[in-house]
């Protein structure tokens, strides 16, 4: 059998660097068509991954073992899982959408664009793919250098307070993590094995202060309340390729840490603060709920509706249940496709207008009418409307809160209304009602490469919406084995 | 000099890359007097000969088990062959960046090229000396030579300037290493190196004079490292300095440094490590942020990388100071990657200067993506590496430092140093910011010898490959201090 997690990481960084030796605008078609073709090429090899993938067992497949560092006993360790397997395909696929998206949008320096994402989604597919901590820190950072870049060089005005920010906080968390990582490696007796650190015991205090240096890194990247404060100033300067690519799969990266890590190697730190993250998480879903209904910027909107529904994801992490951590995972992914199209949404109406001020529009549905319709579907997605993948996900969410403690359930539940209030206010004030300028009236609807773009989103919202049995059959075993390790203590 | 029960050897072949350093050295300095101004640049091609022949040597004369000659005062290991390989080439990749520099501002002269052997002489004295009189030598013979060669620049007030505070404080550190030398003298009563350690870890010495010797020693390699608070000449002298001759101080002597503090700390006085393990780690603590607190606030590129500097020897002393060789390995490994480093960001510098114009101004870096995508992704990954971002090999520098200090319990220090580390990513990045998100000031177009560009290229593309395959370098450490402690 093929490696093919090592081709997953490895084509589209290697087509990356081919990218970039087209460092000519005049050549930028050559260099749009091979970014294309390295995305593709880099999605189609995570397809045998789902084919191949074998249900039932909680075990690593897909194994890939070769000494790497043997000074420090570090191996070029890969592998997936039920709970990584489906990241590894989304970062896949939203690659070729952002590649896709970016195709006659970007004029300037288009092969450092192109190969700045093509190498960021094999850096991303190192992270989710890694069972050695030493090389899943050097993915989970060196995917900082592409993501600064693409904010700093193709942003918006403000750019430059922004990327330093996204670097500087999450770098904070993440060195946390670098000597959490080496202390584990200290006690473990030298491994850097993420699995063998599950079978380590650790005291209370030890499993504690290491709590706090994962839960800095992983919160600052999912991004938690109060430490998401970088993330509406990097989506609203990122392009919209950059803003996709942030909130479809960084911020994925965050909470997976939390499952790969942080409740597997210190259960008993993690039910000992379980009602610490559990409030931080129901505060990022109502309170940064009731901010995104103020947003008057649309990117900014969303971008907080990203913060609030991934307060759900840790919400349902810290359950402990089977639901709420499928649930968290279910809406991980489906949070992937929608924040995407809505990001992508954003971009359509900015490249005409020059604007994402809400207060600029009005009544696009009249000039738009095929975007329009797309476009409320994803709103509906985003306000979690059943049928479509929204839904799902909170809804096990939710019924987990609710089996646990009532009020808990009651409370997530405001996002029910709350989502929907923010995100159908904004779709009214944006498309509905009359024409509001002479620029709107001037508004030419989808170009055939946005309409696709978005149709196919929108075909998958709806498929996992409505028959969400492929996402969740997958990851059931893993989830499973991830609960015995999390019941089971380690003191 | 030892005598007695020691038979005094007189081999030649341990010391043979220094004997043709030294008269590769006096044949560039005879033959520079007699060529004409026009064929300069035969004496450059002789020095990058005889330097390069030199690292050559030191491989060639390789020993897996050290080797003792000259009365014991020397003593060539793979530690030795090492540090001497590298701080050649070192030396010859900084003659080869700073080529068309010295050129244009009057230093393309045989007298550079001299001091520059001689400096190297020195730094290859230091690391292979195994007598407390032949390290003071070295260092002596490599500190003149630096101070003679910043004050080359005679019409550069800075230039003086720059020499003469380094040459009064210089003078200072050596003042103190020697009456450091004296006190262990005193209370050992031997200045071998090797039998200072014996004699030390026999006991019965008086405790209370060799740790006053201690201080001093380790003061004046504070100094000679430029750990805070020792390090206040640093950042004057790497800004007055001519660049060329900056990029020199800044390279090959930190190799040479660690050489020289090795020999002392753990070739002499290891049976004392507790008491330098305290005055290693509040130097190491100070340095680290000092260095990266103060390097925010500069403008000017050398005095940034000064900082940086003085930051990174924190860093690396931090490894030394757990003691083991884990720790000297990973000390060393860092002082490795952090010369090669050094050569690419102030080779950089030297490449963006020209005749009359000095890009020392961190502006003098904006819109270089505009300019030169290539040099810029090299300056990306210097300063990446600088910062410890992987895939970089900074990253495993700072990675293998914190993993010695964390393996001897010293958690809470690994936590400061990231901190610290989070500090100094902020001026790292901001270059990349100037140079990938602003517009170029300044459109001469960037003009170097080919093979300083090849050089550099291969030179920055190492500091991503090393971080790929980090292995054979970490490991070579590793074999280098195991065969020679």
């Amino acid at each position: 059998m093929l490696p093919y997690l090592s081709l997953a990481i490895w084509v589209p960084i290697v087509a990356g660097l081919l990218v970039l030796a087209v460092n000519r605008d005049a050549d930028a078609a050559a260099a749009r068509w091979l970014a294309l073709v390295g995305a593709v090429a880099g999605f189609a090899v995570t397809i045998p991954l789902y084919v191949h993938f074998t249900l039932g067992t909680a075990e690593m497949q897909f194994v890939e073992a070769v000494e790497w560092i043997p000074r420090f006993n570090v191996n070029y360790l890969l592998g997936v899982d039920g709970i990584s397997l489906l990241f590894v395909l989304l970062n896949s696929f939203v690659t070729v959408l952002v590649v896709w998206a970016g195709w006659v949008v970007i004029e300037k320096r288009v092969s450092q664009y192109m190969a700045a994402f093509l190498i960021m989604s094999g850096l991303i597919n190192g992270v989710f793919a890694a069972l050695d901590g030493v090389l899943f820190y050097v993915f989970f950072e060196a995917m900082l250098i592409p993501m600064y870049l693409i904010i700093g060089i193709w942003g918006g005005p403000n750019r430059v307070y922004a990327a330093i920010k996204f670097f500087l906080y999450t770098l904070l968390g993440s060195f946390l993590m670098l000597v959490a990582f080496i202390y584990l490696y200290s006690v473990s007796g030298g491994s850097f094995s993420i699995l063998e650190w599950y079978q380590l015991p650790l005291s209370l205090k030890t499993q504690l202060l290491l709590f706090v240096a994962f839960f800095l890194s992983f919160a600052v990247k999912v991004p938690m309340w109060p430490v998401h404060t970088w993330l509406p100033d990097a989506h609203v300067e990122a392009p919209t390729g950059g803003s996709v690519v942030l909130a479809a799969l960084t911020l994925k990266v965050g909470a997976y840490g939390f499952v790969r890590f942080v409740l597997p190697i210190l259960p008993d730190a993690s039910h000992y603060l379980a009602n610490f993250v559990i409030t931080l998480s129901l505060i990022a879903v109502i309170y940064i709920g009731f901010v995104a209904l103020v947003q008057a910027d649309m990117k900014k909107l969303i971008a907080y509706s990203s913060i609030s529904h991934m307060g759900f994801v840790t919400l349902g992490f810290f359950l402990f249940s089977e639901l709420g951590v499928e649930g968290g995972l279910v809406q991980m992914i489906s949070h992937g496709f929608v924040s995407a199209a809505m990001f992508l949404c954003v971009g359509v109406l900015y490249d005409r207008m020059h604007s994402r001020q809400i207060a600029d529009y009005g009544g696009v549905v009249n000039t738009m009418p095929r975007f329009a319709a797309l476009a409320m579907l994803f709103a509906m997605a985003n306000a979690g409307l059943p049928g479509t993948s929204g839904f799902v996900g909170e809804f096990m969410v939710i019924l987990a809160a609710v089996k646990a403690k009532f009020w808990l359930g009651f409370l997530a539940a405001i996002t029910l209304i709350l989502g929907a209030a923010y995100t159908l206010w904004m779709y009214k004030r944006v498309w509905f009602g009359a024409v509001v300028s002479e620029r709107v009236a001037a508004l030419k609807d989808l170009s055939r490469r946005e309409f696709w773009l978005l149709a196919t989103l929108a075909a998958v919202v709806l498929f996992m919406g409505v028959y969400p049995k492929p996402f969740t059959d997958v990851m059931h075993a893993s989830v499973t084995e991830l609960l015995a390790h999390v019941a089971k203590s380690k003191l | 000099m030892t005598t007695g029960a020691l038979p005094v050897n007189f081999d030649f072949v341990p010391a043979l890359p220094e004997i043709a350093l030294l008269v590769g050295a006096c044949v560039v300095l005879l033959v520079d007097l007699v060529l004409p101004e026009t064929r300069r640049s035969w004496s450059y091609w002789l020095t990058q000969l005889v330097v390069v022949s030199t690292a050559w040597l030191s491989l060639y004369v390789f020993h897996e088990a050290p080797a003792h000659t000259f009365g014991n005062t020397f003593i060539a290991d793979t530690l030795a062959d090492v540090l001497k390989f590298l701080s050649c080439v070192t030396v010859a990749l900084t003659l080869a960046y700073s080529r068309s520099y010295l050129a244009a501002r009057g230093l393309f002269r045989g007298e550079t090229f001299a001091l520059m052997m001689f400096a190297l002489l020195g730094m290859m004295v230091m690391i292979s000396a195994n007598h407390f009189l032949l390290l003071y030598l070295g260092l002596e013979l490599m500190s003149l030579s630096l101070y003679a060669m910043i004050a080359l620049q005679r019409d550069s007030g800075q230039a003086v300037e720059a020499a003469m505070k380094y040459f009064v404080l210089g003078a200072l550190a050596s003042g103190l290493l020697l009456y450091g030398m004296s006190m262990i003298y005193g209370a050992t009563g031997t200045l071998d190196v090797a039998r200072v350690a014996t004699t030390v870890f026999a006991g019965g010495v008086n405790k209370t004079m060799l740790a006053f010797g201690l201080v001093f020693v380790v003061s004046a390699i504070a100094f000679k490292l430029g750990a805070v608070p020792y390090h206040m000449w640093l950042p004057d002298v790497y800004e007055g300095a001519p660049t060329a001759m900056t990029l020199f101080v800044g390279s090959a002597p930190k190799l040479a440094a660690f050489g020289f503090m090795t020999r002392l700390l753990v070739g002499s006085l290891a049976a004392m490590a507790f008491d330098w393990q305290g005055m290693l780690l509040i130097l190491s603590l100070l340095s680290m942020i000092a260095g990266n607190v103060i390097a925010i606030s500069q403008t000017n590129i050398k005095r940034m990388l000064a900082y940086s500097t003085i930051a990174n020897m924190g860093y690396m002393l931090m490894g030394f100071l757990a003691a083991n060789i884990n720790g000297y390995s990973a000390a060393m490994f860092y002082t490795i990657t952090y010369v090669m480093t050094t050569l690419v960001s102030f080779g950089m510098v030297l490449l963006l200067s020209r005749a009359g114009f000095e890009a020392d101004q961190l502006d003098d870096f904006k819109g270089l993506n505009q300019r030169s995508p290539w040099y810029a992704f090299l300056m990306l990954l210097t300063m990446f590496s600088l910062a410890g971002i992987p895939p970089t090999v900074g990253f495993y520098a700072k990675f293998a430092v914190i993993e010695a200090a964390v393996d001897v319990g010293l958690v809470w220090l690994a936590v400061v140093a990231v901190m610290a580390s989070l500090i100094g990513a902020f001026y790292y990045l901001r270059i990349v910011k100037l140079m990938y998100f602003d517009d170029p000031v300044d459109d001469a177009p960037l003009e170097a010898r080919s093979d300083t560009r090849v050089l550099l290229s291969i030179n920055g593309l190492a500091l991503l490959l090393l971080g790929i395959f980090p292995q054979w370098l970490l490991g070579m450490c590793v074999v280098a201090l195991t065969r020679s402690y």
